[in-house]
């Protein structure tokens, strides 16, 4: 095997294409993963974890903010924006460099440049354009992600109107703010700026905000929002944004097309994801692209023998985690791993990190109305839990949902503090397929937040105690 | 001494299975709950644990071999302290192994005492705890994960609900384990409906009210009784049986036996088997009774597989000759010769009882002249069979004397009514009165 040869090659190196190389090379498979900007791709870049840096800082400035409310008396604090910025930055950085050590650990060969499928089994590699390399493999994992979708007359400039990247490191703190888009991207660019000054509205052509969630935990955050001073429009698109000098002039078009319009200093699009499906040789291939996302089975195979596809390159949910373990599934059955099981998407939990937090896994009450089933339903609040009271975090609720008939665990639904590091409670009770006995019958330890995820398994059968 | 290792029984009914291969290799050093190997029947494939410490000296049956029959010694294990030398003059063969019943747990720890002095007394009173202490899993000295079905709750759940018995659903999930995925897929393929249906009759019906204590022994309910029990409660509850008597002469039958039988040694043609032919060749010119109630429609069968009842030792079991219609009656007599063979030694496969669209039950041979039988579900239809016996009857006007045999048909009306049932009689009773006619 030449150095140019290898079992596996992945294009990208987000968080399915590292994980997926260093699996396969933990197999025993040569592999190499083409990356063109930075190990650990958008995730950790841009994405995810940055933001995560960013709001940091708002929550604990939100803190400060109350500090009173616990005894401590803190004058003149303020927000250090460059800072605050610096150390995302740094974090990322941090990351980013780890993933380049678990790379060089595992010895997967990293190649640097734009990976294209170029004829069966052959990767071309180019830099700023033009070819420099070709590598062979027997099998080739596409992973090269999504990016933020743009609605025609609402270009992003990177200036005034910015997708999350801008967002992500802005030069000056805007003192009104646009967010177009209410899904998890726009909510918490929104929860970050108003958290550190920003008049922020929120605009969503849906009915309601964080459409994919819970509609009551939809309704719960959006009457926190608006306590916090964010303005939400629903039902609302953006017709129009006209760009001056400093500012930009937006209009919105209502559900009966009633027109309205307001001046903003930035806006911020967040309107969805598209697969980032050009320019990667899929022309002339058996593989199948649609809606902007490649179509593959349950282990990721393309139409193409040898071609896989992961990740947000495939399709909802644009998830990491998702992204990782299609990873780890497809090279694992590549390499003949007993016992490879395909991915449930049901059971994938889902986290937006504003404040508060909303997590949630499988599905929501609607949907789960919608397939038929006769439902038992759970709810608990944060004020009925000793840990969130002593916390400060009155605010919340863990909504629990069931399968009358079998007592599976339909889905599970949370607003408040810290219910982000909660899911995955449910997510492993999910996955194990226990029922609302087994739930029942754990034990969760006190004084902490996860007794509500008890107490909302108990209140769905009727036998919660403490509310 | 050396303990000697036997194919476990990873269920009631397995009299055979496939060792796939070994996890452990001859000088491995064993602990109690190490895999040993890996045996496959056709349902599953099961990890066979060991209960004894020691070292692994030889492994009897290779990795791979085929219908390895339960309590054949598999491999010997020397205990801590033994070499070799120990396994000189051992005869694995004659090694105590359970009797017959490999649910029991007796044999290892019945057997060692015997076969030791008392002066072992201390060490035989740990094993006695040690036994107790793991319950009744398995023969030993193995113990078997077939004793456990690895499944979710979710699955668990499900397949109560519906009466869908997880020892015959196949895992898919991590190692083997019954997911909700399994259990619906075999809910879907027909598999609960075999079972019970409805929770309600899952028990089977309890005594009202129990005669005074010490007037009876209590017998514990074989699988096969509880089996029996659930069964049959099903059906005598659920189905709305009715009953069509008729009269069938066996003069032409008996003499066309008596010839066919004289023609060759090859085959013994009982009348059972003239009519196994001839209540398949029924069915098929009357298809619409060759089906069974589907709950929402009917579901007709494109086979004609007849059950037999086989009264064996603690009840009974119903062996299937399938496509009865397309053999003849050497091949079926034949077959069934076997089919009851196996049947009475307790060796026949799933395969060989499973399914059967339509049941014969035969009580000629005890001198029953009629009787009804409870249909045997999902079926729609069984023929009892009373005695062949010398009767009067009368023939052109007078009186005489002729072989006769009642039959008497049980149907389910919600699949068979009536006049189907008189026509299916009729056509019976035409083949076995003329007997040639089964010939075409």
């Amino acid at each position: 095997m030449s150095d140019n040869d290898f079992d596996v090659v992945v294009v990208g190196s987000g968080p399915g294409g590292y994980v997926a190389a260093i699996r396969a090379a933990q197999l025993g498979l040569k592999s190499a993963v083409v990356e063109k900007e930075h190990l650990g791709g958008i995730c950790l870049n841009w994405g995810c974890i940055p933001t995560k840096a960013l709001l940091r800082t708002a929550d604990i400035y939100n803190l400060i903010k109350h500090a009173d409310t616990f005894g401590i008396k803190v004058e003149g604090a303020s927000v250090d924006l460059k800072k605050t910025v610096a150390r995302s930055r740094q974090v990322a950085g941090q990351l980013s460099g780890g993933v380049q050590h678990l790379l060089k650990k595992n010895k997967v060969t990293v190649i640097d440049g734009h990976g294209k499928l170029a004829g069966s089994g052959k990767v071309e590699i180019s830099k700023d354009g033009k070819a420099v390399s070709t590598v062979s493999a027997k099998h080739i994992i596409l992973a090269t992600g999504a990016r933020a979708r743009t609605i025609p007359g609402l270009e992003p400039d990177g200036k005034l109107i910015w997708t999350y990247k801008e967002a992500l490191m802005p030069d000056v703190m805007p003192k009104k703010l646009l967010v177009v888009g209410s899904g998890a991207i726009g909510i918490e660019f929104a929860s970050f700026f108003n958290a550190l000054g920003s008049d922020v509205t929120v605009v969503e052509v849906m009915d309601r905000i964080l459409p994919v969630e819970d509609a009551e935990i939809s309704a719960m955050a959006e009457k926190s929002f608006k306590k916090q001073g964010i303005k939400i429009h629903k039902g609302t698109t953006v017709s129009d944004l006209k760009k001056s000098a400093n500012s930009v002039t937006a209009t919105f078009k209502d559900k009966k097309d009633k027109t309205s319009t307001d001046m903003f200093d930035r806006v911020i699009l967040a309107v969805g994801i598209v697969g980032n499906v050009e320019n990667i040789g899929l022309e002339g291939t058996r593989i199948k692209v649609e809606k902007t996302h490649v179509l593959v089975d349950e282990y990721s195979r393309t139409g193409e023998p040898g071609v896989y596809a992961i990740g947000d390159l495939t399709g909802p949910p644009w998830l990491a985690h998702k992204a990782s373990h299609e990873g780890v599934i497809c090279v694992e059955k590549i390499a003949g791993e007993k016992d490879v099981h395909p991915l449930n998407t049901s059971n994938i939990p889902g986290c937006t990190y504003c404040h508060p937090q909303v997590a949630s896994v499988g599905l929501t009450e609607e949907a789960a109305k919608s397939k038929g089933y006769e439902l038992k339903v759970g709810r608990f609040p944060f004020i009925g839990n000793g840990k969130a009271i002593a916390l400060g975090e009155p605010e919340g609720m863990i909504k629990t949902i069931f399968d009358a008939k079998t007592g599976e665990m339909l889905g599970a639904h949370m607003i408040g503090a810290e219910v982000t590091e909660l899911i995955q409670g449910f997510g492993i009770a999910k996955t194990l397929e226990t029922t609302e006995i087994d739930l029942m019958h754990s034990v969760f330890p006190h004084p902490t937040l996860s007794e509500m995820m008890h107490e909302s398994v108990l209140d769905a059968y009727g036998k919660a105690i403490h509310f | 001494m050396p303990i000697t290792i036997t194919m476990p029984a990873l269920s009631p009914t397995m009299t055979e299975g496939t060792l796939a291969n070994w996890q452990a290799k001859e000088g491995d050093t064993i602990s109690s709950g190490d895999v040993l190997a890996e045996i496959e029947t056709d349902k599953a494939t099961m990890e066979v644990e060991a209960v004894d410490e020691g070292t692994l000296a030889k492994i009897l049956v290779p990795g791979g071999t085929e219908n390895v029959a339960v309590n054949t010694p598999i491999a010997i294990l020397l205990e801590e302290g033994e070499d070799a030398s120990a396994l000189e003059g051992y005869d694995a063969g004659s090694a105590p192994a359970p009797e017959k019943d490999n649910s029991g747990d007796s044999s290892k720890e019945e057997d060692k005492p015997k076969k030791k002095s008392a002066g072992d007394q201390p060490k035989q009173a740990k094993q006695g705890v040690t036994s107790e202490a793991k319950g009744s899993s398995g023969p030993a000295p193995v113990t078997k994960k077939g004793d456990r079905i690895f499944s979710s709750p979710l699955a668990r759940r499900i397949a109560a609900n519906e009466g869908l018995d997880l020892k015959v659903v196949k895992g898919s999930g991590p190692h083997g384990r019954i997911i909700k995925a399994d259990v619906e897929k075999a809910i879907a393929s027909g598999g609960a409906k075999t079972e019970v249906k409805a929770p309600a009759v899952t028990a089977a019906p309890a005594a009202a009210t129990p005669p005074p204590a010490g007037d009876y022994v209590e017998i514990p309910l074989t699988s096969m009784r509880k089996t029996i029990a659930r069964r049959l409660s099903e059906a005598k509850q659920t189905i709305p049986h009715f009953y069509l008597t008729i009269e069938c002469e066996l003069e032409n039958l008996l003499a066309m036996r008596k010839e066919l039988n004289a023609r060759s040694d090859a085959y013994k043609i009982s009348v059972n088997d003239f009519i196994i032919r001839a209540s398949a060749l029924a069915l098929k010119q009357l298809p619409e009774a060759n089906a069974c109630w589907g709950g929402d429609k009917i579901l007709q069968y494109k086979d004609f597989d007849i059950s037999v009842a086989v009264a064996i030792e603690g009840g009974l079991i119903t062996p299937v000759v399938r496509n009865a219609d397309q053999k003849g009656l050497a091949s079926i007599s034949n077959e069934m010769k076997e089919l009851a063979g196996k049947a009475k030694a307790g060796k026949l496969m799933p395969e060989e009882y499973q399914g059967g669209c339509f049941s014969i039950s035969n009580l000629g041979m005890f001198g029953i002249k009629e009787f009804s039988a409870v249909i045997n579900p999902p079926q729609a239809g069984i023929l009892a069979i009373g005695a062949g016996e010398l009767r009067p009857v009368v023939k052109d006007g007078a009186l005489a004397m002729a072989t006769m045999m009642s039959v008497t048909l049980s149907c389910d009306h919600r699949v068979i009514d009536g006049a189907m049932g008189a026509e299916l009689l009729k056509y019976f009773k035409g083949y076995i009165e003329e007997p040639l006619t089964m010939m075409l």
